[in-house]
């Protein structure tokens, strides 16, 4: 009797989880396409003519296929420059940032370093507090790194968060490896280029990433230092300003402000697709990167989260 | 000279002895020995001055009728004027109304949709399936908030937008309604897009303390025929307790600070009374107008009170025997 009673129960429980897993694996496929659907479907109109987009309509394939809209986009001046300016940032900011990062980190791990507690300390007590928009601004302005591409690289030269990642990762390295470097007669900076570098190569990665990560994706510093210059625009500041016109126009489908096609009329492209196909410029690099280096990104998190 | 190196030495004579150089001239003597460790150092620490500690002189503008023009000698003190002027602007009342608004929309969204799609994930059992959703969850995380904007902004479109079309499909509602346009909807849809481009990132940390509960305690339950259901709500989420205090204690430090780039992005002449937050505030007082006394005044009334929330919340915490941050 009472173990009939169990078995019923215990069949029903299992009738319970199955529901539940399908529910769950529902929930979870639906969850991925909200993700998703609104990039594809950019990706359809950035691929799809331009006049053809105003009717609406498009989802997951573009309807008209072309690549007018990259061949505008690519054709202007202004965004050649764009790129050019994005990467140059991206890869100068990176290596100075991780560089400058294990520098400081080496000379802070070194025990017997004098200056060890006041570099750690003048270091760390910047995380609890900042000067603010306006004295920063003034400072940039004051240091003469207005409209300057330096402006882009000093001010985030080096983080704390990084050194202290960084830091903990060449505590954790044998003492023998540096020690042994020392008898060998190798100056610190020796040790540090030959032996510490090398040997942090994991830690750097993660920092590497989320430093690319953040200067390719930043507008802010463009847009409040350097609006004057054009020559110094970045990527995601020629996108922000489209975005900016068609939301003081909120017209963004209308034919009305249509630009000349390259070819002089044969074709044309509507500041609708312009902005969709500048999304997904803006928006590749990352996104190609990204699912292969996912689990450096994700460690850099945990380590961060334990540490810090 | 000689050395009387020994036990019972005293302290005049260890003062003169030049063999063994103590305080300040040992300190000197090490930094030149160190030169090279003083040299990969110091011009950081020069650096981290100019770059973060000087700023925060800039604070005294606050007090002053700042004109760039002029030195700070020359400048006019006027004390707390523009604090008081801060204070009986009804402008500033709707600028924190609305920081207050979107920051606790944002949290409380935040905090249930990461949570919940924590304990979902986690009761995954195709482990592939659940790491192809991760990743492809985290993702919207890694893109710029222009990119963010730029996307949402076309699924919210009136005319064909996505989630217009989709709602008018469900029945929901009979006509498109203009989401972006609306000053009432603004801090619901932003709520919703904050949960769109980070929940997935946000679940990472409670995982990672889910994956410390003791497997015995489900073992446990199991024995005392407890479902999936009663499961995750006795044993994983009282598992992810210490982890949720901790980041409501940062979050509450962090109410005034609503984010910037969102709304600036998203804002538009429609919704302006709902959009504008602090950070935007002093972007318009303070670069546009060129009002830094004022601008800087209402960033220092965020950072102060951003200092007091998080140590009463630290406190409190303390008090109720939860986990605390220091």
């Amino acid at each position: 009797m009472e173990a009939n009673r169990i078995a019923i129960r215990s069949r029903r429980t299992k009738l319970s989880d199955r529901a539940f897993d399908t529910f769950n694996i529902l929930f979870m496929i639906c969850l991925m396409i909200v993700t998703l659907y609104p990039f594809l479907n950019t990706l359809a109109i950035s691929f799809n003519d331009a006049e053809d987009s105003i009717r609406g309509g498009i989802y997951l394939l573009p309807r008209e296929f072309t690549l007018d809209n990259y061949k505008y986009v690519f054709r202007q001046a202004s965004i050649a420059d764009a790129i050019v300016i994005s990467i140059l940032r991206t890869v100068i900011g990176t290596i100075a940032t991780v560089f400058c990062s294990a520098m400081v980190a080496y000379t802070i791990s070194r025990q017997e370093f004098v200056l060890r507690k006041f570099v750690t300390i003048i270091f760390v007590l910047t995380m609890y507090f900042n000067g603010g928009l306006i004295p920063t601004f003034l400072l940039m302005r004051d240091l003469g790194l207005l409209n300057n591409f330096w402006v882009y690289i000093l001010p985030g030269l080096i983080g704390v968060f990084n050194l202290i990642v960084i830091r903990s990762f060449i505590d954790g390295l044998p003492e023998g490896l540096i020690e042994s470097a020392r008898i060998d007669g190798a100056g610190e900076f020796t040790t540090f280029i030959r032996i510490v570098l090398p040997l942090t190569i994991p830690v750097l990665a993660t920092v590497s990433l989320w430093t690319a990560v953040w200067q390719w994706n930043s507008w802010f510093d463009v847009f409040l230092y350097n609006p004057q210059s054009p020559h110094l625009s970045t990527l995601q500041y020629e996108l922000m300003k489209i975005l900016q016109n068609s939301n003081s126009a909120m017209t963004s489908r209308t034919p009305a402000s249509a630009f000349d096609g390259p070819d002089g009329g044969s074709n044309f492209v509507t500041p609708y697709a312009v902005r969709a196909t500048m999304t997904i410029v803006a928006s590749v690099p990352i996104i190609l990167v990204y699912p292969f280096l996912q689990k450096y990104f994700v460690k850099g998190m945990t380590l961060g989260s334990v540490k810090g | 000279m000689q050395n009387h190196a020994g036990p019972n030495l005293s302290p005049a004579l260890t003062e003169h002895d030049t063999n063994k150089p103590r305080g300040f001239r040992l300190f000197l003597k090490k930094l030149s020995l160190q030169r090279s460790l003083v040299f990969m150092s110091v011009p950081f620490v020069i650096w981290v001055i100019i770059f973060r500690y000087v700023p925060i002189w800039g604070w005294t503008m606050a007090f002053q009728d700042y004109k760039p023009y002029l030195t700070l000698w020359e400048q006019t003190w006027v004390g707390l004027y523009h604090f008081k002027f801060l204070f009986t602007d009804p402008v500033f009342y709707r600028i924190m109304r609305n920081t207050l608004a979107m920051s606790i929309i944002n949290m409380v969204f935040g905090f249930v949709s990461a949570i919940t799609l924590a304990l979902l994930l986690n009761e995954l059992r195709n482990l592939v399936f659940k790491r192809v959703v991760q990743t492809i969850s985290y993702l919207p995380y890694f893109l710029s908030w222009v990119v963010a904007a730029s996307i949402v902004s076309n699924a919210l479109h009136i005319d064909g937008g996505i989630v217009n079309e989709f709602l008018m499909w469900l029945k929901i509602i009979d006509k498109p309604v203009n989401w972006l346009g609306v000053g009432e909807y603004f801090w619901w849809v932003l709520g919703v897009i904050d949960v769109w481009k980070n929940v997935g990132w946000n679940t990472i940390i409670y995982l990672a303390a889910i994956t410390m509960i003791d497997p015995s305690l489900y073992e446990a339950a199991e024995m005392d025929g407890a479902g999936r259901l009663r499961k995750m709500w006795h044993i994983t989420l009282p598992g992810m307790r210490t982890v949720i205090v901790i980041l409501l204690i940062m979050n509450i430090g962090y109410l005034l600070e609503s984010g910037f780039e969102a709304q600036y992005l998203l804002m538009n002449p429609l919704n302006l009374t709902h959009a504008e937050n602090i950070d935007i505030f002093v972007l318009r007082y303070g670069i546009n107008q060129g009002n830094y006394s004022l601008a800087t005044a209402a960033g220092i009334f965020k950072t102060v009170v951003s200092f007091i929330l998080l140590f009463a919340a630290n406190n409190i915490s303390k008090r109720l025997g939860e986990a605390r941050l220091f």
